[in-house]
Protein backbone atom coordinates (compact mmCIF):
# COMPACT_ATOMS: atom_id res chain seq x y z
CA UNK A 1 0.00 0.00 0.00
CA UNK A 2 2.33 2.31 1.24
CA UNK A 3 5.15 1.62 -1.82
CA UNK A 4 1.64 2.34 -3.78
CA UNK A 5 1.26 5.55 -3.17
CA UNK A 6 5.12 6.44 -3.09
CA UNK A 7 5.49 5.06 -6.51
CA UNK A 8 2.95 8.08 -8.10
CA UNK A 9 2.31 7.97 -12.22
CA UNK A 10 3.04 10.39 -13.83
CA UNK A 11 1.38 13.98 -12.62
CA UNK A 12 0.17 13.91 -16.15
CA UNK A 13 -2.41 16.97 -15.58
CA UNK A 14 -0.32 18.58 -13.08
CA UNK A 15 1.97 19.34 -16.19
CA UNK A 16 -1.25 20.10 -18.12
CA UNK A 17 -2.21 23.23 -16.25
CA UNK A 18 1.39 24.22 -15.83
CA UNK A 19 2.07 24.30 -19.79
CA UNK A 20 -1.07 25.95 -19.79
CA UNK A 21 -0.03 28.68 -17.09
CA UNK A 22 3.20 28.78 -19.44
CA UNK A 23 1.32 29.59 -22.26
CA UNK A 24 -0.91 32.32 -20.63
CA UNK A 25 2.53 33.98 -19.24
CA UNK A 26 4.59 33.90 -21.79
CA UNK A 27 2.38 34.11 -25.38
CA UNK A 28 1.69 38.05 -24.62
CA UNK A 29 5.01 39.20 -23.87
CA UNK A 30 5.80 36.53 -26.84
CA UNK A 31 3.58 38.21 -29.33
CA UNK A 32 4.71 41.69 -27.58
CA UNK A 33 8.71 40.86 -28.44
CA UNK A 34 7.68 39.53 -31.77
CA UNK A 35 5.55 42.94 -32.99
CA UNK A 36 8.66 45.41 -31.49
CA UNK A 37 10.65 43.59 -33.99
CA UNK A 38 8.51 43.73 -37.06
CA UNK A 39 8.68 48.08 -37.24
CA UNK A 40 10.88 47.66 -40.98
CA UNK A 41 9.03 45.77 -43.53
CA UNK A 42 9.97 41.95 -44.09
CA UNK A 43 13.41 42.72 -41.63
CA UNK A 44 14.07 41.37 -38.18
CA UNK A 45 15.54 43.81 -36.37
CA UNK A 46 15.44 46.44 -32.81
CA UNK A 47 14.30 49.39 -34.99
CA UNK A 48 11.94 50.08 -32.61
CA UNK A 49 13.85 50.30 -29.50
CA UNK A 50 16.29 51.97 -31.12
CA UNK A 51 13.34 54.73 -32.00
CA UNK A 52 11.91 54.46 -28.83
CA UNK A 53 14.64 54.43 -26.79
CA UNK A 54 15.50 57.76 -28.77
CA UNK A 55 12.96 59.82 -27.91
CA UNK A 56 14.09 62.46 -25.76
CA UNK A 57 10.54 62.77 -24.68
CA UNK A 58 10.87 58.84 -23.59
CA UNK A 59 14.14 59.84 -21.83
CA UNK A 60 12.62 62.98 -20.03
CA UNK A 61 9.65 61.50 -18.93
CA UNK A 62 11.54 58.08 -17.87
CA UNK A 63 14.36 59.47 -15.81
CA UNK A 64 11.06 61.62 -13.95
CA UNK A 65 9.34 58.86 -13.31
CA UNK A 66 12.49 56.91 -12.00
CA UNK A 67 13.21 60.22 -10.15
CA UNK A 68 9.61 60.42 -8.42
CA UNK A 69 10.05 56.58 -7.83
CA UNK A 70 13.43 57.17 -6.31
CA UNK A 71 11.91 59.94 -4.10
CA UNK A 72 9.35 57.91 -2.80
CA UNK A 73 11.62 55.12 -1.54
CA UNK A 74 13.40 57.65 0.47
CA UNK A 75 10.92 59.48 2.14
CA UNK A 76 9.18 55.58 2.94
CA UNK A 77 11.87 54.33 4.45
CA UNK A 78 12.76 57.40 6.43
CA UNK A 79 8.98 57.56 7.66
CA UNK A 80 8.37 53.50 8.12
CA UNK A 81 11.49 52.31 9.27
CA UNK A 82 11.83 54.38 12.58
CA UNK A 83 8.10 53.91 13.05
CA UNK A 84 8.31 49.66 12.77
CA UNK A 85 11.33 49.93 15.16
CA UNK A 86 9.53 52.77 17.61
CA UNK A 87 6.19 49.99 17.08
CA UNK A 88 8.12 47.24 18.25
CA UNK A 89 10.63 48.65 20.77
CA UNK A 90 8.19 50.81 22.61
CA UNK A 91 4.81 50.88 21.12
CA UNK A 92 3.48 47.50 20.53
CA UNK A 93 -0.03 48.88 21.27
CA UNK A 94 -0.14 51.03 18.71
CA UNK A 95 0.97 47.99 16.40
CA UNK A 96 -2.73 46.84 15.19
CA UNK A 97 -4.31 50.47 14.45
CA UNK A 98 -0.61 51.18 12.29
CA UNK A 99 -1.11 47.85 10.48
CA UNK A 100 -4.74 48.28 9.99
CA UNK A 101 -3.63 51.93 8.23
CA UNK A 102 -1.30 50.01 6.05
CA UNK A 103 -3.81 47.59 4.74
CA UNK A 104 -6.47 50.68 3.85
CA UNK A 105 -4.78 51.17 0.10
CA UNK A 106 -5.75 47.58 -0.32
CA UNK A 107 -9.20 49.28 0.32
CA UNK A 108 -9.03 52.94 -1.82
CA UNK A 109 -7.70 52.22 -5.32
CA UNK A 110 -5.54 54.53 -6.86
CA UNK A 111 -8.16 55.88 -8.98
CA UNK A 112 -10.37 56.73 -5.31
CA UNK A 113 -6.70 57.99 -3.84
CA UNK A 114 -6.25 60.80 -6.71
CA UNK A 115 -10.00 61.39 -6.75
CA UNK A 116 -9.51 62.49 -3.20
CA UNK A 117 -6.39 64.13 -3.30
CA UNK A 118 -7.46 66.35 -5.78
CA UNK A 119 -10.83 67.45 -3.95
CA UNK A 120 -8.82 68.11 -0.65
CA UNK A 121 -6.01 69.84 -2.33
CA UNK A 122 -7.35 71.93 -5.31
CA UNK A 123 -8.66 74.79 -2.83
CA UNK A 124 -6.22 77.04 -0.92
CA UNK A 125 -5.06 76.06 2.88
CA UNK A 126 -6.45 79.14 4.79
CA UNK A 127 -5.70 79.92 8.00
CA UNK A 128 -8.76 78.53 10.09
CA UNK A 129 -11.56 80.62 10.18
CA UNK A 130 -10.24 83.08 7.85
CA UNK A 131 -9.81 84.24 4.03
CA UNK A 132 -5.48 84.53 4.63
CA UNK A 133 -4.09 82.15 2.39
CA UNK A 134 -1.71 80.22 3.86
CA UNK A 135 -0.75 77.52 1.12
CA UNK A 136 -1.99 77.89 -2.39
CA UNK A 137 -4.03 75.25 -3.97
CA UNK A 138 -1.09 72.05 -4.06
CA UNK A 139 -2.52 71.23 -7.49
CA UNK A 140 -1.80 74.79 -8.96
CA UNK A 141 2.41 74.44 -9.53
CA UNK A 142 4.84 72.08 -9.92
CA UNK A 143 6.36 71.49 -6.06
CA UNK A 144 2.90 70.91 -5.03
CA UNK A 145 1.94 68.02 -7.36
CA UNK A 146 5.33 66.53 -6.95
CA UNK A 147 4.49 66.37 -3.27
CA UNK A 148 1.29 65.46 -3.79
CA UNK A 149 2.02 62.33 -6.28
CA UNK A 150 4.93 61.27 -3.95
CA UNK A 151 2.76 60.88 -1.22
CA UNK A 152 0.63 59.02 -3.22
CA UNK A 153 2.55 56.43 -4.63
CA UNK A 154 4.15 56.41 -0.52
CA UNK A 155 0.43 55.22 0.12
CA UNK A 156 0.49 52.84 -2.61
CA UNK A 157 3.57 51.36 -2.03
CA UNK A 158 2.65 51.54 2.00
CA UNK A 159 1.41 47.69 2.52
CA UNK A 160 4.77 46.40 0.67
CA UNK A 161 6.99 48.44 2.22
CA UNK A 162 5.74 48.19 5.98
CA UNK A 163 5.57 44.95 5.50
CA UNK A 164 9.33 44.08 4.05
CA UNK A 165 10.19 46.07 6.70
CA UNK A 166 9.03 45.02 9.88
CA UNK A 167 9.91 41.37 9.20
CA UNK A 168 13.13 42.20 8.63
CA UNK A 169 12.76 43.80 11.86
CA UNK A 170 11.09 40.57 13.42
CA UNK A 171 13.78 38.50 12.18
CA UNK A 172 16.64 40.51 13.46
CA UNK A 173 15.91 41.23 17.02
CA UNK A 174 15.68 45.12 17.06
CA UNK A 175 15.57 44.90 20.55
CA UNK A 176 18.85 43.14 21.84
CA UNK A 177 20.84 44.83 18.68
CA UNK A 178 19.36 48.45 20.14
CA UNK A 179 20.51 47.34 23.89
CA UNK A 180 24.03 46.12 22.45
CA UNK A 181 24.44 49.77 21.07
CA UNK A 182 23.12 51.69 23.76
CA UNK A 183 25.75 50.31 26.18
CA UNK A 184 28.04 51.47 23.72
CA UNK A 185 27.08 54.76 23.51
CA UNK A 186 24.91 55.06 20.47
CA UNK A 187 22.42 57.35 20.63
CA UNK A 188 19.01 57.29 18.22
CA UNK A 189 20.59 58.61 15.13
CA UNK A 190 23.11 56.07 15.32
CA UNK A 191 21.45 53.57 16.23
CA UNK A 192 18.83 53.57 13.77
CA UNK A 193 21.15 54.58 10.93
CA UNK A 194 24.39 52.13 11.44
CA UNK A 195 22.66 49.30 13.52
CA UNK A 196 19.18 49.18 12.36
CA UNK A 197 19.27 49.80 8.47
CA UNK A 198 22.19 47.86 7.59
CA UNK A 199 20.91 45.02 9.47
CA UNK A 200 17.73 45.11 7.79
CA UNK A 201 19.14 45.96 4.13
CA UNK A 202 17.39 42.78 2.66
CA UNK A 203 13.99 44.09 3.82
CA UNK A 204 14.71 47.28 2.58
CA UNK A 205 15.92 46.29 -0.87
CA UNK A 206 13.15 44.33 -1.40
CA UNK A 207 10.33 47.01 -0.29
CA UNK A 208 12.13 49.22 -2.23
CA UNK A 209 12.13 47.20 -5.39
CA UNK A 210 8.45 46.59 -5.03
CA UNK A 211 7.72 50.23 -4.66
CA UNK A 212 9.73 50.77 -7.51
CA UNK A 213 7.47 48.46 -9.90
CA UNK A 214 5.03 50.29 -8.48
CA UNK A 215 5.80 53.43 -9.50
CA UNK A 216 7.68 53.76 -12.49
CA UNK A 217 4.73 52.48 -14.87
CA UNK A 218 1.69 53.89 -12.78
CA UNK A 219 -0.14 56.03 -14.52
CA UNK A 220 -3.46 56.96 -12.89
CA UNK A 221 -1.83 59.21 -10.57
CA UNK A 222 0.03 60.72 -12.69
CA UNK A 223 -2.04 61.48 -15.43
CA UNK A 224 -4.60 63.26 -13.37
CA UNK A 225 -2.26 65.32 -11.54
CA UNK A 226 -0.61 66.30 -15.18
CA UNK A 227 2.48 65.22 -14.29
CA UNK A 228 4.58 63.96 -16.92
CA UNK A 229 5.92 60.89 -16.35
CA UNK A 230 6.46 57.54 -18.02
CA UNK A 231 3.15 55.97 -17.92
CA UNK A 232 1.12 58.75 -19.26
CA UNK A 233 3.91 59.20 -21.97
CA UNK A 234 3.47 55.29 -22.67
CA UNK A 235 -0.10 55.74 -22.99
CA UNK A 236 -0.45 59.08 -24.85
CA UNK A 237 2.52 56.90 -27.76
CA UNK A 238 -0.07 54.27 -27.71
CA UNK A 239 -2.48 56.85 -29.21
CA UNK A 240 -0.57 57.29 -32.18
CA UNK A 241 2.52 54.64 -32.97
CA UNK A 242 2.41 51.20 -33.09
CA UNK A 243 5.81 49.36 -32.58
CA UNK A 244 7.56 51.93 -30.20
CA UNK A 245 4.78 51.30 -27.57
CA UNK A 246 5.21 47.40 -28.26
CA UNK A 247 8.85 48.00 -27.57
CA UNK A 248 8.75 50.08 -24.83
CA UNK A 249 6.14 47.43 -22.85
CA UNK A 250 8.50 44.47 -23.04
CA UNK A 251 11.10 46.59 -21.85
CA UNK A 252 8.71 47.35 -19.12
CA UNK A 253 8.12 43.39 -18.47
CA UNK A 254 11.78 42.97 -18.62
CA UNK A 255 12.72 46.23 -15.91
CA UNK A 256 9.80 44.03 -13.44
CA UNK A 257 10.99 40.94 -14.27
CA UNK A 258 14.26 41.93 -12.82
CA UNK A 259 12.97 44.01 -10.42
CA UNK A 260 10.93 40.91 -8.55
CA UNK A 261 13.97 38.56 -9.70
CA UNK A 262 16.28 40.24 -7.73
CA UNK A 263 13.55 40.23 -4.58
CA UNK A 264 13.29 36.40 -5.17
CA UNK A 265 16.87 35.97 -4.76
CA UNK A 266 17.72 38.09 -1.73
CA UNK A 267 14.81 36.94 0.37
CA UNK A 268 15.09 33.10 -1.22
CA UNK A 269 10.96 33.31 -1.80
CA UNK A 270 9.79 33.84 1.38
CA UNK A 271 8.55 37.22 0.40
CA UNK A 272 5.37 37.52 -0.87
CA UNK A 273 5.44 39.68 -4.16
CA UNK A 274 2.14 40.88 -4.87
CA UNK A 275 0.53 44.03 -5.70
CA UNK A 276 -2.76 45.28 -5.87
CA UNK A 277 -4.12 47.03 -9.22
CA UNK B 1 3.03 41.28 20.29
CA UNK B 2 2.42 42.79 22.87
CA UNK B 3 4.90 40.29 25.31
CA UNK B 4 7.47 42.01 23.75
CA UNK B 5 6.98 45.48 25.31
CA UNK B 6 10.00 46.51 27.62
CA UNK B 7 9.36 45.10 30.98
CA UNK B 8 10.93 48.97 31.79
CA UNK B 9 8.20 50.78 30.47
CA UNK B 10 5.83 49.18 32.96
CA UNK B 11 7.23 50.50 35.74
CA UNK B 12 7.22 54.13 34.01
CA UNK B 13 2.96 54.68 34.19
CA UNK B 14 0.59 56.40 32.15
CA UNK B 15 2.84 59.84 31.14
CA UNK B 16 6.02 57.66 29.52
CA UNK B 17 3.33 55.83 27.33
CA UNK B 18 1.82 58.41 26.06
CA UNK B 19 5.17 60.13 25.57
CA UNK B 20 5.54 57.12 23.58
CA UNK B 21 3.03 57.76 21.33
CA UNK B 22 5.30 61.06 19.94
CA UNK B 23 7.47 58.88 18.20
CA UNK B 24 4.32 57.32 15.68
CA UNK B 25 3.33 61.04 15.33
CA UNK B 26 5.11 61.70 11.92
CA UNK B 27 3.60 58.16 10.36
CA UNK B 28 0.49 59.34 11.66
CA UNK B 29 0.87 62.77 10.39
CA UNK B 30 1.44 60.86 6.95
CA UNK B 31 -1.37 58.57 6.90
CA UNK B 32 -3.94 61.88 7.77
CA UNK B 33 -2.86 64.16 4.83
CA UNK B 34 -2.80 60.98 2.27
CA UNK B 35 -5.04 58.54 3.15
CA UNK B 36 -8.11 60.06 5.69
CA UNK B 37 -8.27 63.59 4.84
CA UNK B 38 -9.01 62.66 0.69
CA UNK B 39 -11.01 59.38 1.91
CA UNK B 40 -13.03 61.85 4.85
CA UNK B 41 -13.80 64.74 2.37
CA UNK B 42 -14.90 62.14 -0.31
CA UNK B 43 -17.24 60.30 2.41
CA UNK B 44 -18.69 63.61 3.55
CA UNK B 45 -19.66 64.95 -0.03
CA UNK B 46 -21.23 62.40 -0.51
CA UNK B 47 -23.78 63.02 2.39
CA UNK B 48 -23.72 66.24 1.88
CA UNK B 49 -26.29 68.51 -1.11
CA UNK B 50 -25.32 71.12 -3.38
CA UNK B 51 -26.58 73.58 -0.88
CA UNK B 52 -24.26 72.12 1.90
CA UNK B 53 -26.41 70.09 4.20
CA UNK B 54 -26.65 66.67 4.83
CA UNK B 55 -28.80 64.48 2.46
CA UNK B 56 -29.05 60.65 1.55
CA UNK B 57 -30.09 61.62 -1.64
CA UNK B 58 -26.93 60.84 -3.72
CA UNK B 59 -26.07 57.81 -1.97
CA UNK B 60 -29.77 57.20 -3.08
CA UNK B 61 -29.00 58.12 -6.44
CA UNK B 62 -26.32 55.17 -6.72
CA UNK B 63 -29.15 52.93 -7.00
CA UNK B 64 -31.49 55.16 -9.29
CA UNK B 65 -29.59 56.27 -11.92
CA UNK B 66 -29.18 53.55 -14.75
CA UNK B 67 -26.08 54.90 -15.58
CA UNK B 68 -24.27 54.29 -12.73
CA UNK B 69 -26.04 51.20 -11.53
CA UNK B 70 -25.30 49.77 -14.31
CA UNK B 71 -21.43 50.35 -14.26
CA UNK B 72 -21.19 48.86 -10.80
CA UNK B 73 -22.69 45.72 -11.97
CA UNK B 74 -20.45 45.26 -14.96
CA UNK B 75 -17.22 45.93 -12.84
CA UNK B 76 -19.06 43.30 -10.29
CA UNK B 77 -19.56 41.04 -12.92
CA UNK B 78 -16.23 41.48 -14.50
CA UNK B 79 -14.49 41.03 -11.03
CA UNK B 80 -16.74 38.18 -10.14
CA UNK B 81 -15.91 36.20 -13.43
CA UNK B 82 -11.59 37.20 -13.43
CA UNK B 83 -11.98 36.14 -9.49
CA UNK B 84 -13.69 33.08 -10.23
CA UNK B 85 -11.45 31.86 -13.38
CA UNK B 86 -8.29 33.54 -11.93
CA UNK B 87 -8.97 31.81 -8.61
CA UNK B 88 -10.00 28.50 -10.37
CA UNK B 89 -7.20 28.01 -12.96
CA UNK B 90 -4.55 29.57 -10.35
CA UNK B 91 -5.57 26.92 -7.74
CA UNK B 92 -4.98 24.27 -10.35
CA UNK B 93 -1.51 25.67 -10.90
CA UNK B 94 -0.59 26.14 -7.35
CA UNK B 95 -1.38 22.40 -6.69
CA UNK B 96 0.40 21.51 -9.57
CA UNK B 97 3.85 22.45 -8.31
CA UNK B 98 3.05 21.85 -4.42
CA UNK B 99 1.28 18.91 -4.11
CA UNK B 100 0.77 17.61 -7.59
CA UNK B 101 3.85 16.05 -7.91
CA UNK B 102 6.12 17.81 -10.51
CA UNK B 103 9.61 19.02 -10.05
CA UNK B 104 10.66 21.74 -7.26
CA UNK B 105 12.52 24.17 -9.72
CA UNK B 106 9.24 24.19 -11.38
CA UNK B 107 7.68 25.89 -8.76
CA UNK B 108 10.59 28.54 -7.72
CA UNK B 109 10.00 29.33 -11.80
CA UNK B 110 6.31 29.74 -11.01
CA UNK B 111 6.57 31.42 -8.26
CA UNK B 112 8.58 33.77 -9.59
CA UNK B 113 6.53 34.59 -12.74
CA UNK B 114 3.87 34.70 -10.28
CA UNK B 115 5.25 37.75 -8.52
CA UNK B 116 6.13 39.35 -11.90
CA UNK B 117 3.04 38.96 -13.49
CA UNK B 118 0.87 40.08 -10.86
CA UNK B 119 2.57 43.14 -10.72
CA UNK B 120 2.51 43.39 -14.55
CA UNK B 121 -1.12 45.88 -15.21
CA UNK B 122 -2.36 48.90 -16.46
CA UNK B 123 -0.78 50.30 -19.84
CA UNK B 124 1.75 47.97 -20.81
CA UNK B 125 -0.64 44.95 -20.11
CA UNK B 126 -2.87 46.47 -22.25
CA UNK B 127 -0.59 46.93 -24.94
CA UNK B 128 0.38 42.99 -24.51
CA UNK B 129 -2.88 41.85 -24.74
CA UNK B 130 -3.57 43.93 -28.26
CA UNK B 131 -0.26 42.30 -29.52
CA UNK B 132 -1.50 38.52 -28.61
CA UNK B 133 -5.36 38.88 -29.16
CA UNK B 134 -6.21 42.11 -31.08
CA UNK B 135 -7.44 42.31 -35.12
CA UNK B 136 -3.98 42.27 -36.18
CA UNK B 137 -2.51 39.96 -32.79
CA UNK B 138 -0.06 37.28 -32.62
CA UNK B 139 -2.94 34.51 -31.69
CA UNK B 140 -5.20 36.17 -34.01
CA UNK B 141 -3.14 35.99 -36.80
CA UNK B 142 -2.18 32.71 -36.13
CA UNK B 143 -5.33 31.18 -35.57
CA UNK B 144 -6.41 32.83 -39.38
CA UNK B 145 -3.16 31.69 -41.10
CA UNK B 146 -2.60 28.27 -39.98
CA UNK B 147 -6.50 26.87 -39.15
CA UNK B 148 -8.72 29.43 -41.29
CA UNK B 149 -10.45 30.61 -38.44
CA UNK B 150 -10.72 34.52 -37.89
CA UNK B 151 -11.95 34.84 -34.26
CA UNK B 152 -13.22 38.26 -34.82
CA UNK B 153 -15.77 36.84 -37.13
CA UNK B 154 -17.14 34.24 -34.67
CA UNK B 155 -17.69 37.29 -31.85
CA UNK B 156 -14.50 37.45 -30.56
CA UNK B 157 -13.29 41.30 -29.15
CA UNK B 158 -10.92 42.23 -27.14
CA UNK B 159 -12.56 45.26 -26.53
CA UNK B 160 -15.30 43.47 -24.97
CA UNK B 161 -16.16 41.84 -21.61
CA UNK B 162 -14.62 38.84 -22.59
CA UNK B 163 -11.75 40.66 -23.62
CA UNK B 164 -10.95 42.31 -20.95
CA UNK B 165 -11.85 39.26 -18.42
CA UNK B 166 -8.94 37.78 -20.30
CA UNK B 167 -6.59 40.84 -19.86
CA UNK B 168 -7.46 41.05 -16.27
CA UNK B 169 -6.89 37.16 -15.94
CA UNK B 170 -3.37 37.82 -16.60
CA UNK B 171 -2.71 39.88 -13.29
CA UNK B 172 -5.21 37.40 -11.32
CA UNK B 173 -4.14 33.92 -11.75
CA UNK B 174 -0.37 34.29 -10.44
CA UNK B 175 -1.91 36.48 -7.17
CA UNK B 176 -3.96 32.83 -6.63
CA UNK B 177 -0.52 31.03 -7.37
CA UNK B 178 0.99 33.40 -4.62
CA UNK B 179 -1.68 32.75 -2.26
CA UNK B 180 -2.93 29.11 -2.12
CA UNK B 181 0.72 27.64 -2.70
CA UNK B 182 1.87 28.58 0.98
CA UNK B 183 -1.71 27.01 1.88
CA UNK B 184 -1.39 23.76 -0.37
CA UNK B 185 2.11 23.51 1.36
CA UNK B 186 -0.19 23.27 5.10
CA UNK B 187 -1.67 20.31 3.82
CA UNK B 188 -0.34 17.51 6.10
CA UNK B 189 1.36 14.06 4.67
CA UNK B 190 -0.56 12.56 7.52
CA UNK B 191 -3.73 13.43 6.52
CA UNK B 192 -3.63 11.79 3.12
CA UNK B 193 -2.01 8.69 4.81
CA UNK B 194 -4.61 8.21 7.11
CA UNK B 195 -6.84 8.68 4.77
CA UNK B 196 -5.60 6.00 2.41
CA UNK B 197 -5.16 3.62 5.75
CA UNK B 198 -8.91 3.92 5.93
CA UNK B 199 -9.51 3.08 1.90
CA UNK B 200 -10.43 6.52 0.57
CA UNK B 201 -9.37 7.07 -2.80
CA UNK B 202 -7.63 10.08 -4.34
CA UNK B 203 -11.21 11.45 -4.91
CA UNK B 204 -12.79 11.17 -1.61
CA UNK B 205 -9.45 12.41 0.30
CA UNK B 206 -9.91 15.63 -2.02
CA UNK B 207 -13.78 16.08 -1.69
CA UNK B 208 -14.06 15.32 2.35
CA UNK B 209 -10.54 15.85 3.48
CA UNK B 210 -8.35 18.47 1.53
CA UNK B 211 -11.08 20.87 -0.07
CA UNK B 212 -12.83 21.60 3.15
CA UNK B 213 -9.68 22.29 4.98
CA UNK B 214 -8.86 24.68 2.19
CA UNK B 215 -12.17 26.37 1.09
CA UNK B 216 -12.18 29.15 3.74
CA UNK B 217 -9.03 30.05 2.39
CA UNK B 218 -9.99 29.51 -1.32
CA UNK B 219 -13.03 31.68 -0.94
CA UNK B 220 -10.84 34.22 0.62
CA UNK B 221 -7.77 34.46 -1.83
CA UNK B 222 -10.85 34.61 -4.58
CA UNK B 223 -12.32 37.64 -3.03
CA UNK B 224 -9.08 39.22 -2.37
CA UNK B 225 -9.03 38.90 -6.84
CA UNK B 226 -12.41 40.14 -6.74
CA UNK B 227 -10.99 43.43 -4.79
CA UNK B 228 -8.26 43.46 -7.29
CA UNK B 229 -9.99 43.57 -10.58
CA UNK B 230 -12.69 45.51 -8.76
CA UNK B 231 -10.35 48.95 -8.40
CA UNK B 232 -8.31 48.52 -11.63
CA UNK B 233 -8.74 51.40 -13.79
CA UNK B 234 -5.55 51.55 -16.17
CA UNK B 235 -5.34 48.56 -17.51
CA UNK B 236 -9.20 49.06 -18.92
CA UNK B 237 -8.51 52.42 -19.94
CA UNK B 238 -5.72 51.72 -22.27
CA UNK B 239 -7.20 48.36 -22.95
CA UNK B 240 -11.12 49.82 -24.42
CA UNK B 241 -10.32 53.94 -24.13
CA UNK B 242 -13.67 53.83 -22.08
CA UNK B 243 -15.91 52.19 -24.22
CA UNK B 244 -16.45 49.88 -21.18
CA UNK B 245 -17.90 51.60 -18.69
CA UNK B 246 -17.07 49.79 -15.42
CA UNK B 247 -16.92 52.02 -12.34
CA UNK B 248 -13.79 53.29 -12.25
CA UNK B 249 -13.87 54.40 -15.78
CA UNK B 250 -16.89 56.46 -15.10
CA UNK B 251 -15.14 57.90 -11.64
CA UNK B 252 -12.21 59.22 -13.98
CA UNK B 253 -14.62 60.82 -16.18
CA UNK B 254 -15.93 62.45 -13.30
CA UNK B 255 -12.18 63.48 -11.88
CA UNK B 256 -11.59 64.82 -15.15
CA UNK B 257 -14.78 66.84 -15.63
CA UNK B 258 -17.72 67.23 -13.61
CA UNK B 259 -20.03 64.24 -15.99
CA UNK B 260 -22.80 64.19 -13.52
CA UNK B 261 -23.33 68.06 -12.78
CA UNK B 262 -23.08 66.73 -9.52
CA UNK B 263 -19.63 66.51 -7.47
CA UNK B 264 -21.20 64.92 -4.67
CA UNK B 265 -22.99 61.89 -6.31
CA UNK B 266 -18.92 61.52 -7.78
CA UNK B 267 -18.27 61.51 -4.30
CA UNK B 268 -20.78 59.08 -3.70
CA UNK B 269 -19.28 57.28 -6.42
CA UNK B 270 -16.71 56.50 -4.99
CA UNK B 271 -17.27 56.43 -1.79
CA UNK B 272 -19.64 53.02 -2.75
CA UNK B 273 -16.24 51.45 -4.61
CA UNK B 274 -14.34 51.94 -1.33
CA UNK B 275 -17.57 50.16 0.62
CA UNK B 276 -17.32 47.16 -1.67
CA UNK B 277 -13.72 46.88 -1.94
CA UNK B 278 -13.44 47.45 2.50
CA UNK B 279 -16.36 44.40 2.65
CA UNK B 280 -14.07 42.10 0.40
CA UNK B 281 -11.07 42.68 2.76
CA UNK B 282 -13.22 41.97 5.65
CA UNK B 283 -14.36 38.71 4.05
CA UNK B 284 -10.81 37.58 3.00
CA UNK B 285 -9.55 38.56 6.89
CA UNK B 286 -12.43 36.66 8.15
CA UNK B 287 -12.05 33.64 5.99
CA UNK B 288 -8.00 33.83 6.07
CA UNK B 289 -9.01 33.52 10.32
CA UNK B 290 -10.77 30.69 9.65
CA UNK B 291 -8.10 28.55 7.66
CA UNK B 292 -5.26 29.56 9.86
CA UNK B 293 -6.69 27.17 12.84
CA UNK B 294 -5.97 24.28 10.05
CA UNK B 295 -2.99 25.31 8.36
CA UNK B 296 -0.75 26.36 11.02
Amino acid sequence: MSLAVRVRKFPFWSYVWFILGVLYFVLPLLATFEFSLTLERDKIGFKAYEKAFADPDFLETFGYSVFLATMTIIVSIILIVPTAYWIRLRLPEARRIVEFITLLPFVIPAIILVFGLIRVYSSPVNVPFTEITLVEPLTNFKFGTNLLIIGGYMVLGLPYMYRSVDTGMRTVDVRTLTEAAQSLGANWYVIIARVILPNIRTALLSGSLLTFAIVVGEVVLASFLGINAFGPYLFLLGQHRAYEPAALTFTTFLLTWAAMGIIQLITGGQEQVAGAH
Amino acid sequence: MTQTALPVSKMHVPRARLRNWIGVIPFFLFAILFIFLPSVRLFVGSFTNPEGQFTLENVAELFSQDYIRSSYLLSIQISAVTALGGGIFGFLLAYSVTVGGLPKSLRSALVTFSGVASNFAGVPLAFAFVATLGRTGFITTVLKDVFDFNIYDHGFNLYSFLGLSLTYMYFQFPLMVLIMAPALDGLKKEWREAAENLGANTMQYWMRIALPILLPSILGAMILLFGNSFGAYATAYALTGGRLPIITIQIGAQVRGDVLHNPNLGNAMAMGMVFIMAMSLAGYSWLQGKTERWLR
